[in-house]
């Protein structure tokens, strides 16, 4: 059977003057259509490398990347990226920023109402319309990250890569932005992979978790679904036991990893 | 309105006006005359040092032209500059004006006469001299710019390139522009041969020394800002999948315009530097060759004429720089950046 996104066999060496450095060996992963992954994983263990990948910044060594059928080796809008540090351009204000990727996707085949009225719906979705003529320098953090995000789903893409999305905010603003992007997901149903370092978030967002041995050589250890029914909500999960038991599992993982490395 | 007016002087450098706007304005009138105090008294005073030490030192030190000028001597050659101008300029209208009214009453006996008007070929003055030596350091910074920017934008995108132009940067770069000027002189020569030229030889070597001096600071701060920029944002741009042309427009060039400006303001004073002592050697009738002919010259004003040039040179690099600042600070999308 023919999965949506198939990471295929995937391994990358990267050239270091004492010769080339496995940092990726024999990566495999399917995920079906619709379907919300986070990779979680210890620092730098590879974790972004999986996603640069998928995201065609980076070429593997061995192995690919198939995307409904199609091999993909090069960026592209269809797999749009949400960066860690929001990467709006500064001189763009954040109409402008979701604008720039509007016209450069959309620009030949949509008239400019329908472009504006694109870019203004996206930024409605992260509840941006407020602040959307301000210069990044002007907003919060959180709020830049909201106008990157809605600069990624301006891009309709088929598989939307989040690095560390919410790893530079402060706990508060990370989980209203969990909370929005819970929403968004609900109304959208995209395929999202998410890469995180915060076992929270992964359980509350996903509906599958991929875990990641150490590097070098890092592969995926383990994958575990996590059946929480849907709309989830964070307070009544606090004291959930389906909820707790995946949180313990993942934690364990990573510690039973982190003792082998520091041993 | 006050707030724009505060912005307006920052942007364009007239900082020293900004706590008597705020004066004007009714704010808080002890502050902003201390701000006054810091920002205008301090420097005024240390002019006024700096004018009387020179006035002492001056006085002790006798040349084959007489003593050094102070001051004030230098302040009596500045108005004997500009009477100079006054008269010249006075001279020229008087001559155009002598040829109109023979023209005419030419024109009246015989109707049919061809008249022509001479153009007049008095002295340059002081002024005019400075007018010639900034148009020279415009064009010779122009084309710089021209050149160098968008080579350095090519070779901070490529490693490459940029390998390959490191040695040849590094090496032209400290050579003097005294050492490029008869290289130049003679290529001009061999090179710029009209029957009627439309510029002065002379003007086109120094315009082309400032260049080749001036060229390396924007050159290498180009290429150094481009291949800093962060590669989040280059790779946005991949992700958006735009094609070389677009990413150089819509995002190398603003991002890394602080620097490029930076290296502009670095060019256009190592060009002015340059210009000077290139005019004196090519004859440009400019600020360099007024210094020469007067160190030539040998009066007992010489030197004061000489000092009044001096001071001449260094206002307008101030003026020139704060132009160049006026546009980085505008360009520049982060406001809020300290620029010096």
């Amino acid at each position: 059977m023919d999965k949506y996104l198939n990471i295929d066999h995937v391994s990358i060496d990267f050239p270091t003057p004492n010769g080339p450095f496995r940092a990726l060996d024999n990566v495999n992963l399917k995920i079906e259509k619709g379907e919300f992954i986070s990779i979680i994983g210890h620092s730098g263990c590879g974790k972004s490398t999986v996603m640069n990948i998928v995201g065609g910044l980076y070429k593997a060594t061995e192995g690919g990347v198939v995307l409904e059928g199609r091999e993909v080796d090069e960026p592209g809008p269809d797999r749009a990226i949400v960066f860690q540090n929001h990467s709006l351009f500064p001189w763009l204000s954040c109409y402008q920023n979701v604008e720039l990727a509007v016209k450069s996707v959309f620009g030949s085949s949509r008239s400019r109402k329908q472009i504006r009225d694109w870019v203004e719906h996206n930024l409605e979705l992260v509840h941006m319309t407020h602040a959307m003529h301000k210069m990044p320098s002007e907003i919060s953090g959180g709020m830049k990250q909201r106008v990157g995000i809605a600069r990624a789903l301006s891009m309709e893409p088929k598989v939307l890569l989040m690095d560390e999305p919410f790893g530079a905010l402060d706990a508060l603003t990370r989980a209203h932005l969990q909370d929005s992007l819970m929403d968004i997901q609900a109304e959208l149903n995209n395929t999202v992979m998410m890469i995180t370092h915060d076992v929270d978030e992964a359980v509350l967002l996903s509906d599958k978790i991929v875990m990641m041995t150490n590097g070098p050589a890092a592969t995926i250890g383990e994958v575990m679904e996590v059946k929480l029914p849907r709309p989830r909500k964070r307070l009544d999960l606090t004291d959930n036991q389906d909820y707790n038991h995946y949180r313990s599992e993942v934690i364990n993982f990573l510690h039973q990893h982190h003792a082998r490395k520091v041993a | 309105m006050k707030d724009k007016l505060i912005y307006f002087l920052e942007l364009t450098g007239f900082t020293w006006f900004i706590p008597l706007v705020r004066l004007t304005a009714g704010e808080s009138p002890k502050h902003q005359m201390q701000v006054l105090g810091k920002m205008v008294g301090v420097p005024l005073f240390a002019i006024a040092v700096f004018l009387f030490l020179w006035h002492l030192g001056a006085a002790k030190v006798i040349t084959s032209l007489g003593q050094v000028p102070g001051p004030t001597q230098v302040w009596e050659q500045v108005n004997v500059l500009v009477d100079e101008h006054k008269a010249s300029r006075e001279r020229e209208q008087a001559f155009y004006e002598r040829q109109e009214q023979r023209n005419a009453a030419r024109l009246e006996k015989n109707p049919d006469a061809e008249v022509t008007i001479r153009s007049y070929t008095g002295k340059e003055t002081f002024v005019d001299q400075i007018l010639t030596s900034l148009f020279t350091v415009f064009v010779g910074f122009l084309l710089a710019t021209v050149i160098a920017v968008p080579i350095g934008i090519v070779a901070g995108l490529s490693d490459t390139l940029y390998s390959a132009l490191n040695p040849l940067i590094q090496i032209f770069k400290p050579v003097s522009p005294l050492a490029w000027l008869p290289i130049v002189t003679m290529v001009v020569s061999a090179l710029y041969v009209t029957d009627n030229p439309v510029f002065e030889k002379s003007f086109i070597t120094s315009a082309l020394t400032v260049t080749l001096c001036s060229l390396w600071p924007t050159l290498i701060n180009t290429a150094v800002g481009v291949s800093s920029i962060d590669k989040d944002l280059i790779n946005v741009a991949r992700v958006l999948r735009l094609n070389y042309f677009t990413t150089v427009i819509k995002v190398v060039i603003p991002a890394s315009i602080p620097m490029i400006f930076t290296g502009l303001r670095i060019s256009l004073g190592i060009g002015w530097m340059v210009l000077i002592a290139a005019e004196m050697l090519a004859q440009n009738p400019g600020l360099g060759k007024f210094v020469w002919d007067e160190f030539q010259n040998g009066s007992s004003s010489s030197l004061s004429r000489i000092m009044v040039a001096v001071l001449t040179i260094g206002i307008i690099g101030f003026i020139l720089d704060r132009i160049t600042l006026s546009f980085q600070k505008f360009f520049s999308y982060d406001k809020n950046a300290v620029i010096r």
